[in-house]
């Protein structure tokens, strides 16, 4: 095989599982609060502000910085649903996406507001590293170990732990939580604070590949909502293998024509999707 | 008729005539806002006639960008003129929206699934755009091959685009007139609350949705085109980012888009919330404005699901049924 | 209306009145369960049944009257509070997790603080109880059949020790067999000292497991009294037995 073209299959598995993670996030609200957070990607770029300020800018060690970005974007995620999800939880879908909506515009200005549009870089280079004649980022094995690694704790949380179980039970009947004397509310409150800690996580692997910017989102947020929709919206399995299947397509695609038209030919296969088969790949 | 000169009518007769004649005494600076209002007006407009019949499209960007790009191709590089240019682009607009509403309705892809699938072709748009870049410039963006003349439909002074701007603006109220007071808009809300109930009853669906998706589309691409003929400058950020797909919705709906002049009223508020910021702070605080935007849109959705006009409505409904109460007498519907 | 006996009620609802939107359910609703005892209430469909457990469980507020556990007051609490002093409420339809096996179903039963603690002893005393449970500890709730799943179900609200056990419909949709079982069930949990306030459709056969008896109609309490006196009665023979 064209040794470039396995590259960009190995590219591909790594990205993929940074687009998992992110499914993950969007998939765990989802599923569990029934309310599609298009402005999810947006706490992404907030983390890696975040990231970037307190490593790159203010000089604090890395490590500190990255545990700092992921408790801070958990951290948003509780008042995005505090502030944002809570008041529309009664109204149609469509609002609800509108009211997330209007939080990926204000995320979006508000960042421009404070730090402009300027593409700033972590400044972090690994070497890639080198397995025979391939060259493999770092950064990006980095991730993809990360990413895995998050996956696991995630599924072990849920399935292991009390609060795991009752954050499953209430995505499959909320009426009757409160005769297990769980209160509802607060574990949406959890479960958006898991979510915004992913995206946290996500942030913290993006920031090492890419520069941030106010528009970040744009590059990552149509893409991670078809993953989620093609692996069936709430399915956090589904939406796992999805991203790979997507992340393989754009970067195949990538080596064989240009990084945007692969971008197409991933749009064009979820439209496709969702007419032939609208509940996802894995929905049910 | 016999009520041909009610109220309403001579009011908005004489608001039609003061519009008109607003070059003869605005300034240049007064034009360029006017005629930003009129055009996201009307596409604010075109938005709504599918928005408020429940087909929440997330994608418009990919009909805007249609007819922002295609006929400035084809001025461009083979010199064909707008005049040709633009009804081409509205085809196909048009064409796009069967594309994508034709397996939609049909598959009953309906809500915010619908939403996300429109958005996935507003990406297909963009993305294109810029892949295509030896043509279209990519991000940088594209110039108009500048000439001023009516073939090219490019002037050098504001009021003809101004007087253009205005034509389009009544030719997308009337569209949107035209779908409410048909049959097609009785259709439609039955649709949008019982597809089977109406189905039953003999409504075709298929051809009611599809009308309005390809009106909406096509009128979409004409406020694209025009855009690009006054700025003479397109980008595909610009048109079918996201960002401009969002900006749609939000602006008719915050303006109410069930009424006639609701996506004008949010055109209107919200280029003058913009301008108004820009000149209050100026470019030290860029995003100052949406900013602001984006929380007012929040707090519109939680609170005001209907719309600026829709709150105005309701409450001038209620003082009008407050008067008749003392009156005594039945309300007349303007 | 006879007493059963001079103790005060566990259990005690003052005219509660509770409704949906502009539809009123109940109007003054009063009963009261004494502890140890089995009480039934019975009535039609849309009598309000289940409107009267889910005013107690706190799952819908009442609109006026009040519901007192032990004297305390349980009338403004949010239902997982309720839980907590010490009501549980099997759910019409069982409404178990379905995508939840039947120990984390079981587990679910005892989030609250203090069933927690217990949660090993909790689980195995439910496992002798049901031993059929233990068998398909692992098996995914929602595959079961109705009888497992009605089990299941009464398991999970034991799994907090209440002080009064509230079952709504626990016969609904399930084959005779299936029924015998479940009353059968009841009859156990009676023997192990549990207070359970029953609601059901199958008269005959709850008319002979409770003490007393409650009839339910359009929302008011029309008759009351030992389930022995109901069983005899005409009216009731007539509508709701059969006979």
């Amino acid at each position: 095989m064209d040794i470039f073209l396995l590259e960009a299959v190995i590219e591909g598995i790594l990205l993929g599982g940074v687009l998992a993670l992110l499914a993950l996030g969007l998939n765990l609200i989802f599923g569990v609060i029934d309310v599609v957070w298009i402005a999810y990607v947006e706490l992404v770029m907030c983390g890696m502000y975040a990231v970037y300020w307190l490593y790159a800018y203010y000089g604090v060690p890395l490590a500190i910085a990255v545990v700092a970005a992921i408790v801070l974007v958990a951290l948003l995620g509780l008042l995005v649903h505090l502030l944002i999800i809570e008041p529309v939880l009664g109204y149609a879908p469509i609002n609800q996406l509108l009211a997330t909506g209007g939080l990926l515009f204000f995320l979006q200005s508000f960042a421009t507001l404070l730090f402009g549009t300027d593409f700033r870089n972590v400044g972090i280079h690994l070497a890639p590293l080198e397995l025979g004649e391939i060259d493999v980022s770092k950064a990006r094995l980095l991730a993809f170990a990360a990413a895995l690694v998050g996956a696991g704790a995630l599924y072990l949380f849920l399935t292991r732990s009390f609060l795991g179980t009752a954050i499953r039970a209430i995505a499959q009947d909320r009426d009757i939580m409160g005769l297990m004397g769980v209160n509802a509310r607060r574990i949406y409150f959890t479960t958006s604070a898991i979510g915004g800690g992913l995206a946290g996580l996500a942030a913290c692997l993006l920031v090492l590949q890419y520069d941030v910017h106010p528009f970040i989102g744009n590059s990552f947020g149509p893409i991670t909502f078809m993953i989620c929709v093609l692996g069936g919206l709430g399915n956090m399995i589904g939406g796992f293998i999805a991203a790979f299947i997507m992340s393989q397509i754009i970067s195949i695609g990538g080596y064989y024509f240009s990084i945007e038209f692969s971008y197409v030919l991933a749009f064009l296969l979820f439209i496709v999707m969702i007419f032939v088969r609208p509940q996802g790949i894995f929905g049910r | 008729m016999r009520a041909a000169f009610t109220p309403v009518r001579l009011a908005a007769a004489a608001a039609l005539i003061l519009l008109a004649l607003l070059p003869l005494v605005a300034s240049d600076y007064v034009l360029h806002i006017a005629i930003q209002i009129l055009i996201w007006g009307s596409i604010y407009t075109a938005w709504s006639m599918m928005g408020r019949f429940g087909l929440t499209s997330f994608g418009h960007g990919a009909f805007l960008g249609t007819g922002a790009y295609a006929p400035a191709l084809l001025w461009n590089y083979y010199g064909i003129t707008p005049w040709l240019g633009i009804p081409a682009a509205m085809l196909l607009a048009m064409l796009l929206g069967v594309l994508i509403g034709y397996p939609s309705f049909r598959l009953r892809v309906v809500g915010h699934y619908f939403a996300l699938v429109t958005l996935a072709l507003s990406q297909v748009v963009l993305l294109s755009l810029i892949a295509a870049r030896e043509i279209t410039g990519g991000s940088l963006g594209m110039t108009l091959t500048v000439v001023h003349s009516w073939l090219a439909l490019q002037f050098a002074e504001k009021r003809t685009y101004y007087g253009l701007a205005l034509v389009l603006w009544l030719i997308a109220l009337a569209a949107w007139r035209w779908i409410d007071t048909g049959i097609g808009r009785v259709a439609l809300e039955a649709i949008s609350e019982d597809e089977t109930a109406a189905a039953s009853i003999g409504i075709d669906i298929m051809r009611e949705k599809l009308r309005v998706t390809m009106l909406s589309a096509a009128l979409t691409a004409l406020g694209g085109a025009l855009l690009t003929q006054y700025i003479q400058y397109v980008n595909p950020e610009v048109v079918s980012g996201v960002a401009v797909s969002l900006q749609i919705v939000f602006a008719a709906i915050a303006g109410g888009m069930h009424t006639v002049l609701g996506p004008t009223v949010g055109a209107l508020f919200t280029i003058v919330l913009n301008e108004g910021l820009r000149i209050l702070f100026g470019t030290h605080f860029i995003g100052a404005a949406n900013t602001i935007y984006g929380i007012l849109l929040i707090l519109f959705i939680i609170f005001m699901p209907q719309g600026i006009v829709g709150l105005i409505e309701g409450i001038s409904a209620r003082a009008i049924r407050g008067a008749d109460a003392t009156a005594g007498a039945p309300a007349a519907r303007a | 209306m006879a007493a059963a006996a001079a103790e005060p009620p566990l259990l005690a609802l003052t005219g509660v009145s509770a409704g949906y939107g502009d539809f009123q359910a109940l109007f003054g609703i009063s009963l009261t369960v004494v502890a140890g005892e089995a009480v039934g209430v019975i009535g039609p469909n849309g009598a309000g049944k289940t409107t009267l457990m889910r005013v107690i469980s706190g799952l819908l507020a009442a609109s006026g009257g009040e519901v007192a556990l032990s004297g305390r007051a349980l009338t403004q609490m949010p239902a997982h509070h309720i839980v907590a002093a010490g009501i549980a409420h099997v759910p019409e339809n069982r409404r178990l997790f379905p995508r939840l096996t039947v120990e984390e179903n079981l587990r679910m039963g005892a989030y609250i603080p203090e069933a927690r603690r217990r949660l090993g002893d909790r689980l195995a005393w439910v496992y002798e109880l049901f031993p059929r449970l233990r068998e398909r500890r692992r098996q995914l709730a929602g595959t079961m059949s109705g009888g497992e799943q009605q089990m299941c179900a009464i398991g999970r609200a034991l799994m907090s020790q209440p002080k009064v056990l509230l079952m709504d419909e626990p016969s609904a949709g399930l084959a005779p067999l299936a029924v015998e079982q479940v009353f059968e069930l009841v009859r156990r949990i009676r023997t192990e000292g549990f207070t359970v306030l029953i609601v059901e459709q199958n008269v005959q056969q709850v008319l002979e497991l409770v003490d007393r008896a409650y009839l339910l109609e359009a929302g008011h309490i029309r008759l009351s009294g030992p389930a022995a006196e109901l069983r005899e009665n005409d009216a009731i023979r007539h509508a709701y037995m059969g006979i």
